[in-house]
């Protein structure tokens, strides 16, 4: 295998271009069919009839009216599970129906097939539902206090009596954010005729759901085959079962395919969300602004069931501090359990609350200590042969730390505030006209984003792909879910460049036809599936060299010394090519008492600025620009990579300056688009990168994870800029008008 | 009731229920379903179309009111072998990425381009803000716009421009 690690700079469409996704043509002429799209002959519908309050006793259940109603083919309820009650990821505890207890508002009472999605919803509306109304339990330091929590991470590192001069101490709130992904919850369940089913739905690891499926449904895991989804956004929130269990039983009860689509109220409550987080912070320096000692407190809110509440409450404190050493860290991060609504994975994985919280008090040192809050970061900042502040891990790959924040930094600003002649849609109030220019302030903020790549703490993790050589080219075949990030254009880039052909397809599999690919979460998927697809690319390569005996490939076959001595279908004719490899990366340690050890594959970090008009008298602000500078390792597809830095900030701004869960009484108030708002085109600032390319050493053509970053330190950025417009400590994300007017909330 | 209406230049006839709305219609009765369903409310535009020469949340129109109407939908301003202009920019640009909300912007942009040609940035920018995309950030959608229309938006950064990325590192790239 001497030469087939070498790229082949004349593939055409291979690493480091920016190939089209090859699914845009389907997308832009509406005919890509996503899940909601799908249909099957003599397909019923499915409705969900769910709780109303956040804690009750469920007293009676009577689905007779339901039953009655014409068109109506199945009412189930808990009792009709048929096999185990409970599903989770790692923690088997939401209960698939509602059990005795109902603990959150949108809990799953019962399910309903009928012939159309009409009548289902009236049919589990007809439902009689008898609840007794319990007190929920909603504020964290109430759980905290009675012991309600799912795990309690704990990290102490470094001398217990080092102690700071300067000292910098508050308590931040981040709100529950909804991934919103635009594509709500859809799914398919198709029986096959002996016994088991096809499923369809919102997933983002198929051959996570499919034990949990099979568990539930008391089938062999062989009887299910869970498929690949065609998914309108994920961001996390598609991590963990929604419908599928419903959609499984409703098919096996009926004989007949049921398809089920959540509307945008019930799609609030029927995906898991960015965890709301209260932050306690105490930060000392030297008078040299060197970190001396962080304390932090860290509660999340995770709602009623684990879900993936543990290990995102370990990366929020592993990653308490950001990218700085310090002599004693200590950090209390608690994964709490309430009855306000499910949280769970999104973009940033429980690293992005306490971003907000760290950057600001690294503004508020830098305030304290009277020097630049960019000198102050960069007086700290760890580098390759540092250690991690929090679990000791030694830093061994390359991270630009400061590289990344001189970057940003260097990016020239925007021009000056707009003069009277400017359009208002460049303004706050917008066409409101409500912010004359004259009045408004601009600011400038920073923040740095340091969080890990992969799964940690010891997760076996790996991914399998296959390719296989045909007459026509090769295929590369994946379980990994294209939630839209564009992952089937990066592995048939890796193929492409890795075999020498530029003739590559993907086929995404289903469980029953290949091994797993692992989430498409963590940043994971270009090192992880993508890692699978070179190695396997590789071996497809040699094996086909080897049995033609030649020196080079490429989409005619196989040459030698310049001389084509094998077609591909001559090479074929002696039997497959077909090669399928399962990637893991290095293992990881499993923490010890004091949260120490190599928990983690590798680290990403970016850094941003962000630039903000703001109406001081209303309280409105308009983002002008946001500037990242980012590591990336190497660049594969310079166009999708600038989308997920695009898309990345417009959600950390949406959570900067409007996007909230309103919950009372773990009810959600705003759960819909007129109620949640999200950032639209006008809404949307301009945009500076800057890519700093230091090759991973294990990522294929050195490629990192990147899509997490963008958003991670974009919400400080904006608040950070927010607050230097303004002087208003805002100390809560996102600000609220009232917060830049009258200042911090009580 | 029968409703009968001309789709993408087709007449169309379909069976419809009193509270149906166009979306519905479209999507469950004539299998066009290319217009999305992201809020049924009229916020986030995954469902526009052009009736009678208006763009229009087709969740909010009672299919029953679009009785003898003309309607374009997605599927009607081009296919894979001729597509629209607006669509081959959104491909170009990267402007879809899951897509939801592509179908909706790709009609809200086509219909902008017809009815305003000379629309300034700030007008792409308010005239699409109906749409809801919350995967691209915009900037790609805005790029395309400004390809469409035959002008640059100075807002849209030159993020689109990926050989004007500033990288550090030589080009050489190996596995």
């Amino acid at each position: 295998m001497s030469d087939v690690s070498v790229r082949r700079p004349e593939v055409a469409d291979g690493v480091g271009t920016s190939v089209l996704r090859p699914d845009g043509i389907p997308k832009v002429t509406g005919t890509f069919e996503f899940l909601g799209d799908q249909h099957a002959a003599g397909m019923l519908w499915g409705a969900t009839r769910r709780a109303e309050v956040a804690h009750a006793r469920l007293r009676h259940v009577d689905v007779t009216p339901a039953l009655a109603m014409a068109g109506v083919h199945a009412v189930l309820t808990l009792d009709d599970v048929p096999g185990h009650r409970y599903q989770g990821q790692k923690t088997t505890d939401e209960p698939v129906l509602a059990e005795e207890e109902i603990r959150r508002c949108g809990e799953a009472i019962a399910v309903v097939a009928a012939d159309d999605p009409e009548t289902a919803r009236r049919a589990a509306q007809a439902i009689v539902v008898e609840l007794e109304e319990l007190e929920p339990l909603t504020d964290l330091e109430e759980a905290l206090a009675r012991g309600e929590l799912f795990r309690h991470v704990r990290v102490r590192r470094g001398d217990p009596d080092a102690r700071g001069e300067v000292v910098v101490e508050d308590t931040y709130a981040i709100a529950t954010q909804d991934p919103a992904a635009l594509g709500t919850e859809a799914g398919l369940a198709v029986p096959d005729g002996n016994g088991g089913l096809d499923l369809w739905g919102p997933t983002q690891w198929t051959h996570v759901d499919l034990p949990q499926l099979a568990a539930c449904l008391a089938l062999d895991p062989t009887q299910v085959r869970v498929h690949p989804a065609r998914l309108g956004g994920a961001f996390g929130s598609r991590e963990d079962l929604s419908m599928q269990t419903h959609l499984g039983m409703l098919a096996l009860r009926t004989g007949r395919p049921v398809k089920m689509v959540y509307d945008r109220t019930e799609s609030f409550v029927g995906h898991v969300k960015r965890h709301g987080a209260l932050m306690h912070y105490r930060h000392e320096a030297d008078r040299d602004g060197r970190l001396v000692r962080v304390e932090a407190r860290l509660l999340l809110d995770s709602g009623p069931y684990e879900l993936t509440s543990a290990a995102v409450v370990a990366n929020s404190t592993y990653f308490a501090l950001g990218p700085y050493r310090c002599e004693r860290v200590e950090v209390d991060g608690y994964a709490l359990k309430t009855n306000n609504p499910l949280s769970g994975a999104m973009r940033g994985f429980g690293a992005n609350q306490p971003c907000f919280a760290a950057e600001t008090q690294m503004d508020r040192l830098a305030a304290a200590l009277g020097v630049d809050p960019l000198e102050l970061r960069l007086r700290n900042a760890i580098g390759p042969g540092d250690h991690l502040a929090t679990t000791g891990q030694r830093i061994e790959h390359p991270l630009p730390v400061a590289e990344v924040i001189r970057s940003v930094a260097a990016i020239p600003l925007p021009d000056p505030l707009p003069g009277p002649d400017v359009d208002p849609r460049r303004l706050p109030g917008g066409t409101g006209r409500t912010s004359p220019p004259g009045a408004l302030v601009r600011g400038v903020g920073y923040a740095v984003g340091l969080k890990n790549l992969q799964f940690s703490e010891g997760f076996d993790d790996d991914a399998e792909a296959r390719v296989e050589l045909t007459p026509d080219g090769a295929v590369v075949h994946t379980a990994a879910i294209e939630v839209g990030q564009g992952l089937v254009t990066i592995v048939a880039q890796i193929a492409r460049s890795t075999l020498g052909m530029s003739g590559v397809e993907v086929a995404f599999d289903h469980t029953g036809q290949i091994g797993s690919a692992g989430s498409t979460s963590a940043s994971r998927q270009t090192q992880m599936a993508g890692g699978a697809v070179l190695r396997a690319a590789q071996a497809v390569r040699a094996a086909a060299l080897e049995r033609a005996g030649g020196d080079d490939l490429d989409d005619a076959g196989v040459w030698r010394d310049g001389q084509l001595v094998a077609s591909l279908a001559d090479l074929l004719a002696d039997g497959p090519l077909d090669e399928r490899v399962c990637f893991k990366h290095r293992p990881t340690d499993v923490p010890d008492a004091d949260g120490q050890g190599d928990l983690h594959v590798d680290f990403c970090v970016a850094a941003h600025r962000a630039v903000v008009d703001v109406d001081p008298e209303l309280g409105l602000v308009r983002v002008v620009e946001v500037a990242i500078a980012q590591d990336v390792g190497r660049v594969l597809n310079p166009l999708q990579l600038h989308g997920q830095i695009e898309g990345g900030i417009a959600q950390g701004l949406g959570h900067a300056i409007m996007e909230e869960v309103l919950v009372e009484r773990g009810i959600i108030r705003n759960a819909s688009f007129t109620d949640y708002l999200l950032p639209t085109c006008l809404d949307a600032p301009e945009v500076e990168a800057v890519l700093v390319e230091e090759p991973s050493p294990w990522g294929p053509y050195g490629a990192k994870g990147m899509a997490e970053l963008p958003t991670m330190s974009a919400t400080p950025a904006v608040v950070a800029a927010i607050r230097a417009a303004t002087g208003q400590p805002l100390t809560r994300a996102p600000v609220r008008p009232e917060d830049i007017v009258r200042g911090a909330p009580a | 009731m029968i409703v009968s209406l001309t789709v993408n230049g087709e007449p169309r006839t379909a069976e419809v229920a009193g509270f149906e709305s166009l979306l519905w219609v479209l999507r469950e009765r004539l299998d066009l379903r290319g217009a999305k369903d992201a809020c049924l409310q009229g916020e986030c535009g995954s469902c526009s179309v052009v009736l009678d020469g208006d763009l229009v949340c087709s969740c909010l129109v009672l299919a029953a009111d679009a009785e003898g109407a003309e309607v374009t939908t997605v599927e009607g301003l081009g296919d894979a072998t001729s597509p629209h202009p607006v669509q081959s920019a959104f491909v170009a640009h990267g402007a879809a990425q899951c897509g939801y909300c592509t179908p909706g912007l790709v009609v809200a942009l086509a219909h902008l381009r017809e009815n305003r040609p000379d629309a300034s940035p700030d007008d792409v920018r308010e005239a699409l803000a109906g749409n809801l995309c919350r995967c691209t950030g915009y900037g790609a959608i805005l790029r395309a716009a400004a390809e469409v229309l035959g002008r640059g938006d100075p807002g849209a950064g030159p993020v689109g421009d990926p050989d004007g990325t500033r990288s550090q590192g030589d080009g050489e790239v190996t596995p």
